[in-house]
């Protein structure tokens, strides 16, 4: 056990207040004379809206406003998109629909009333006329020619094209000795935090204020943003996020809702409350992933990779919010995996269609890149007929190699993917896995084993690649009374940084975790910040505090000598005292300083009073943590049922402040992947309607859908920030799907299935299992096989 | 049109006039002020809204409260008694068993209820037994390490 607090197993200073059912969320806020709003939404994909009739409403008992697009979207800006590609073709998303509506869920009319009754009941009062349109649901369809078009004044489907080039890839695809493609699919999920999204906005008239608390992951670049579309300046907003009952992704967003709300707190005069029913949260809070690549890898007869290669259709939906366009780019810079790729290349072709848009949710755009190489490693190898650890090994960069600079142009911080994997299969027994599936194949019943070696790209990221910058702030001030306060602007949200921040500040003081409070989410409190999403808050967000503390020692060792009549120089600072090298007996502590320093009247002549410091860390790169996650299954072949077997991960996020903590986000990551793959599936039908609208037809896992896991870790710092975090919040939703598919194909192999699409649905495994000549084809060209 | 109902809630008798149509849910967050109880869905699948109801687990959003009339109702609020926690909330606390903690008060009651048909359920039972409540964030272990935490006090302790 570590001497300090850094390192151990705490549990959590926000639990008690969770766990007895006092934590404040934003529903359970009311101020005085709180009016409540519910949005008229579309029930058609595409439609054109011939008349709104809001007449009748506005007679009912309780309604105090029925507002529609005509009465708002002059007056307010556009929902944002943050992360705009060149020459991108895409509509003003205003926060109301207008003229048409472009997918299931849109907005039409907003309704205040005095309680959420009425406003509920007035809801079904208003009469609305819509045409149906022909609606544009399958993306390779939407770029067909002749395709009926989601928003017909842009002329195309097509919102943008991208590519990342990285080395001469023909070339290398031309001198392999084989070179494989497959189509893969990354279905559309729903993220479903279990806590929908929701806001309460309220117009301070004396002051000229407004506050927005609303269920964010992004309180400071709300601040940043909604100014211009409100028209209330930065510095008379206050955007509070309580407590945040998960986001995943789904709440890194500027929403419609927060727009209109604010604004109808301003123009009511009053508090204004909108809280998301879980069928809007399903239709209306983003969607993730929804890609569609054709990849190609080439590889020598050694295993040796080459290049690889990909043209990926995105799904983007109907509009842009925050960051859609830009999830598919980091498919692409992350597409190389954790292997020596001379070459590669992604064509992205990103499409509009009359469906939500999708964004980030837990790994945004990484899993899917994860997916692609980790599928493409065991296709290679079986298709060579070499063992997939082999082949791995092989591509895998040394540790003396890093950092390690890979095609895309990225440059990975720190890495030991050989010790990950060692590991992995030591603690998965992998030699017993081989016999057991050896003895299982041979009884005729359906074992795999597979195993994903992922990277990830976190801790993001620096301002450069980032569109409102990439650094994180935080602040640190002793007390009057000795006891420290600690700031931060980034908003974890269930992670858990208000123990993780003390257990970091504590040791760094030498102050008993118990003086240390930290607090998060209030950008009146925490005036910047760039919030936690991207697992950036322990690496970013602790490094801020870490050299807050370093500026308040540096001052406090000036303070001390001066009591203690010697010369900075000479003063020793070690566990929360500061004294004379040698002199330990005469040493002040942070109590004393802190009187001084506040009191100051016995401060050196240049020695401002008060004993605070606040920093902006500017990381000089991303961080890049990776592992070795290795998955059996076993199939039951009359049902299709998959069951999870055996499932062990090894990660490495760098040095673990509160390894408890990582072991609840590894867990729960897992948990994600296993539902994306084995359950979860965004399902739209031909007319756009969304099938997949509530917890009965979106299956998120329950409890005895997730098995134990064995986790265990290596620790490789990173050098790109002084704490050495690399951040683990995805790890899970990163390395487990690729590993959870390669073992269901591997337990199918022996019936000559090469490859499946997620999710393994019962259905879709006992259709495998029925008919593997229907299952998805992959074509190896070149060497000694031929083709498939 | 207005109902009367009784309704002892963590202990204290409530009189109120209610419409019909209010849900429990409803009942204990907007007129006892009691916002421990979540909700999560309109179906009564995420069991968020979990509460005890004459000492059984039901789910607050799917009971109307002129239904609940002359009943006892338990919410998470009323779990500790003397400033000492339940072991369930003990039990969620040592072994990290939330993060957004937006499911956990529906959890710890689920759990209690799974405690009261079995002292020492084993892992798989526990599972079973929380199927009808939903979390999002811990991947589920460490909810089941929690509610073997609370079956094994005052045997006692530690993590698994």
């Amino acid at each position: 056990m570590p001497k300090g607090y850094v390192g151990r197993p705490m549990k959590r200073v926000e639990d008690p207040r969770l766990i007895k059912g006092v934590a404040t969320y934003v529903d359970d806020l009311n101020p005085p004379g709180l009016l409540h709003a519910v949005f008229l939404r579309s029930p058609h994909a595409h439609a054109r809206v011939r008349k709104v009739d809001t007449r009748a409403v506005r007679a009912m008992p309780g309604v105090i406003a029925v507002l529609t697009g005509a009465d708002l979207n002059e007056k307010l800006g556009p929902v944002p998109c943050a992360s705009p590609m060149p020459d991108q073709k895409s509509p003003r998303h205003t926060a109301l629909a207008g003229d048409r509506v472009y997918f299931v869920g849109h907005p039409v009319a907003v309704i205040v009333a005095r309680d959420l009754a009425a406003a509920l009941d007035a809801l079904d009062t208003i009469e609305v006329e819509y045409q149906p349109l022909p609606a544009v649901i399958d993306a390779e369809k939407a770029i067909q020619k002749g395709s009926p078009l989601t928003h017909p004044e842009l002329g195309t489907n097509v919102a943008y094209r991208w590519s990342l080039p990285g080395g001469d890839v023909d070339a290398e695809l031309a001198r392999a000795d084989r070179v494989i493609k497959v189509r893969m699919l990354h279905q559309r999920l729903t993220p479903m935090a279990m806590e929908p999204r929701g806001c309460v906005a309220s117009w301070h008239p004396g002051e000229e204020t407004l506050t927005l608390w609303t269920s964010t992951q992004i309180p400071h670049l709300l601040r940043t943003l909604l100014p211009g579309l409100i028209h209330v300046p930065e510095n008379k907003l206050r955007i509070v996020a309580p407590e945040v009952g998960g986001g995943f992704g789904s709440k890194l967003n500027l929403y419609a809702e927060e727009i209109v709300v604010a604004h109808l707190a301003m123009r009511l005069n009053a508090p204004v409350k909108w809280i998301e029913t879980r069928l809007e949260n399903a239709a209306v809070t983003t969607h993730g992933r929804d890609q569609i690549g054709d990849y190609e890898i080439g590889v020598k007869k050694d295993g040796t990779v080459l290049a690889v290669k990909s043209h990926t259709v995105a799904d983007l939906g109907a509009y842009l919010q925050l960051l859609t366009p830009a999830i598919p780019t980091l498919t692409g810079l992350m597409l190389c995996g954790c292997y020596k790729i001379k070459a590669m290349r992604m064509d992205v072709t990103a499409v509009h269609t009359n469906k939500m848009a999708t964004d980030a949710y837990r790994g945004a755009g990484r899993p899917e890149a994860a997916y692609a190489i980790e599928r493409l490693m065991d296709l290679v190898a079986g298709e060579l007929g070499l063992d997939p650890l082999e082949v791995r090994r092989k591509n895998f960069p040394k540790p003396g190699e890093f950092p390690f600079h890979t095609a895309t142009g990225l440059v990975y911080d720190s890495g030991n993917y050989q010790a990950a994997l060692k590991k992995a299969l030591e603690m998965a027994g992998w030699e017993k896995l081989l016999k057991q599936r050896a003895a299982a194949r041979k009884q005729g019943r359906l074992f795999g084993i597979g195993v994903s070696t992922y990277v990830e790209i976190c801790a993001l990221g620096p301002s450069k690649i980032m569109s409102a910058g990439g650094w994180e702030w935080g602040s640190v001030r002793i007390e009057f009374s000795g006891k420290v306060t600690v700031i931060t602007g980034a908003t974890p949200h269930g992670q858990g940084q208000e123990t993780s921040f003390a257990q970091i500040a504590a040791d760094r003081l030498g102050v008993p975790i118990e003086d240390v409070v930290v607090y998060r989410g209030d950008t009146n409190v925490a005036p910047y910040g760039r919030d936690t999403y991207g697992s950036r808050a322990t690496a970013l967000g602790g490094t801020a505090i870490v050299m807050s503390i370093d500026k308040i020692i540096a001052k406090a060792k000036v303070l001390a000598a001066a009591l203690l009549k010697a010369n900075p120089k000479q003063i020793v600072f070690e566990a929360g005292a500061f004294f004379v090298k040698g002199r330990r007996k005469s040493a002040v502590d942070w109590k004393r300083l802190a009187g001084e320093a506040y009191v100051a009247k016995n401060l050196p002549p240049d020695l401002e009073p008060g004993l605070e410091a606040s920093s902006f860390f500017e990381p000089p790169n991303c961080t890049f943590p990776f592992g070795t996650h290795v998955v059996a299954v076993e199939i039951d072949k009359d049902t299709g049922q998959v069951g999870i077997a055996k499932y062990v991960a090894v990660d490495d996020c760098g040095p673990q402040v509160n390894p408890l903590l990582v072991e609840g986000q590894v867990q729960g990551g897992i948990a994600q992947s296993i539902g994306q793959a084995l359950f979860e599936q965004t399902v739209y039908d031909e007319g756009g309607q969304l099938l997949t609208g509530e917890f009965m037809d979106y299956a998120i896992p329950r409890a005895g859908d997730i098995p134990d896991f064995l986790l265990g870790s290596t620790v490789t710092p990173s050098p790109s920030n002084p704490l050495g975090v690399k951040g683990v919040g995805e790890a899970g939703t990163i390395g487990a799907t690729p590993a959870i598919a390669n073992a269901v194909v591997d337990a199918l192999a022996p019936l000559g299935v090469k490859h499946l699409d997620m999710p393994f649905t019962p259905e879709k495994v006992w259709r495998a299992i029925t008919n593997p000549g229907a299952t998805p084809r992959v074509t190896s060209v070149g060497g000694k096989g031929g083709k498939r | 049109m207005k109902a009367p109902v009784k309704i002892r809630v963590n202990g204290t008798p409530r009189e109120q006039e209610v419409e019909p149509r209010l849900l429990l849910s409803q009942y204990l967050r907007d007129v006892c002020g009691l916002t421990g109880t979540h909700v999560g869905c309109e179906t009564s699948i995420c069991g968020a809204c979990t509460v005890l109801l004459d000492g059984k687990a039901v789910k607050s959003c799917t009971v109307l409260a002129v239904q609940a009339d002359g009943s006892e109702v338990t919410t998470v609020e009323g779990l500790a008694r003397d400033g000492a926690l339940h072991p369930v909330q003990e039990g969620f606390w040592e072994c990290h068993g939330l993060q957004c903690g937006y499911c956990t008060p529906g959890m710890i009651m689920t759990g209690i209820e799974i405690l009261q048909r079995s002292k020492s359920p084993s892992r798989a039972e526990i599972r079973h037994g929380l199927e009808g409540n939903l979390c999002r964030c811990t991947g589920y272990s460490h909810i089941v390490d929690a509610i073997q935490y609370a079956a094994r006090k005052p045997g006692k302790k530690g993590r698994k």
